[in-house]
């Protein structure tokens, strides 16, 4: 690995400072699990190695159910699941926090670091999609707001300008009624990259039997993650049954946008847009019904 | 260009320690080049194969993935901390027992994985062995042996508490 100076700031504005003098030649580190791989390969040689779990806004992980979950960008995977009241509230995330690498991978590897990543098949992003995720960034112009659909612009690629970083991300409280799901299909049972993932949220009404709304996002099958536009109101007011399901999952197929390559083929992947959409609004709306 | 050494102290396998690195070493490298403890094995070098695998303060991690100035501060255990001077541990007692090892590169990191589910979850199902070591290539034994080693490493300690 090349050679790189290491600092582990204290506070944001530190931070900040770093990315706002160096720009890309300040990466920086959470659990590394990506970024270590990188510089090991020689993909990215930064300068200047900035470690974040030091600084407390993006190791913070609260939840609130008025005001919903704030997950800092270095938070591991471990942390989300392991804590109770947001397993239970957010089980569509659970179900990709739990999912990504291995054991050791989880105990390091952050949520937010996933989303910086921006690999077309990262698992954590579909149901940070379907929950109406917002990342929060701060820069050397102060900070915005990015819906996470849109951060995500090409592989590899994020909505971050240079000097920016995530210092968080926020999901809204979970309605009454709600339910989230994440699938992606694998050769394998563990450990492997998805050939295409689907993360689905619903609400519905009182009776249980209706939708109130739908959110559907597909990974590994376009050059990000990406909301599958036209469910809203597709879905809305209309029966949780499988020709409901059947119609949803022709979006998810027409918003697909696959390539074959080593993983799978554009039919097979779009197939699976299909299937998975399917059994992820069955794992939702059952999700909904406990809730 | 070379980067300043860090001086990082931590405690392994029981015992506080300094150790120079540069930010680029590795956990695993000085662990193994520097520290001398070579139990640990570099398989893939990216957090595939689990050979690399210890504890950092109560978590087990891809040591290949971690870099050497991070660990200032904290607890790791390698394979070498898991014998006492009474004898190995119920797992390393196991492995051999059941054979559930051929060329062994990948025996450390399945020791020191198995350790921390059964210490964790000191009754695991199959279904949840293999899916915590799902992170542990093995390429020569195959892993019906492992599962076996670990399934009766429980049953070992369980008895010692009893």
């Amino acid at each position: 690995m090349h050679a790189f100076e290491y600092v582990v700031p204290k506070t944001l504005q530190e931070v900040i400072n770093l990315k706002a003098e160096k720009g890309d030649e300040a990466r920086l580190i959470a659990g590394g699990t990506d970024i270590i791989v990188q510089m090991r390969v020689g993909r990215r040689r930064p300068e200047l190695v900035v470690q974040t779990k030091e600084v407390s806004e993006l190791n913070e992980l609260s939840y609130d159910p008025q005001k919903g979950l704030t997950l800092g960008a270095s938070v591991q995977c471990y942390r989300v699941y392991q804590d109770d009241a947001i397993a239970k509230a957010y089980p569509g995330l659970i179900d990709a926090a739990s999912m990504i690498g291995s054991i050791q991978i989880q105990g390091r590897a952050s949520v937010g670091g996933n989303l910086c990543n921006a690999a077309p098949s990262g698992d954590c992003i579909p149901p940070l999609i379907a929950l109406r995720a917002v990342a929060s960034v701060a820069g050397p112009n102060g900070t915005r707001e990015i819906p996470v659909e849109e951060f995500c612009t090409g592989p590899g690629q994020n909505a971050l300008e240079p000097g920016e970083i995530l210092v968080s991300i926020h999901i809204p409280p979970p309605q009454k009624l709600a339910g989230a799901h994440y699938l992606r299909f694998i050769p394998r049972n563990e450990m492997d990259i998805a050939v295409a993932g689907v993360g689905t949220s619903v609400v519905l009404d009182e009776s249980g039997e209706r939708f109130v709304s739908a959110r559907i996002s597909l990974a590994s099958v376009a050059p990000t993650p990406l909301l599958v536009q036209g469910v809203e109101e597709s879905a809305a007011g209309q029966l949780a049954n499988e020709e409901t399901f059947e119609r949803l999952a022709e979006l998810s197929k027409l918003a697909a946008r696959p390539i074959s390559d080593m993983r799978g083929t554009i039919d097979q992947r779009r197939h699976l847009c299909g299937v998975l959409t399917k059994r992820t609004l069955r794992g939702a709306i059952e999700r909904a019904r406990e809730a | 260009m070379t980067s300043q050494k860090l001086m990082v102290h931590v405690t392994i396998n029981g015992e506080g320690t300094d150790f120079l690195c540069e930010p680029r070493q590795s956990l695993l490298e000085v662990v193994r080049d520097v520290l001398g403890l070579t139990g640990s094995k570099e398989g893939c070098g990216d957090g595939n194969c689990g050979a690399c695998t210890m504890v950092l303060d109560g978590r087990i991690v891809d040591s290949c993935l971690v870099l050497a100035p991070e660990v200032d501060g904290s607890t790791i255990t390698t394979v070498e901390g898991i014998a006492t001077p009474e004898g190995l541990h119920p797992v390393q007692q196991a492995f051999l027992e059941e054979a559930a090892l051929q060329c062994g590169i990948c025996t450390p990191g399945l020791l020191v994985a198995s350790k921390a589910l059964l210490e964790k979850e000191p009754n695991p199902s199959e279904a949840r062995i293999r899916h915590w070591l799902a992170g542990n290539l093995c390429r020569c034994t195959g892993y019906d042996k492992i599962i076996r080693a670990v399934l009766k490493a429980a049953d070992m300690m369980g008895a010692q508490k009893a």
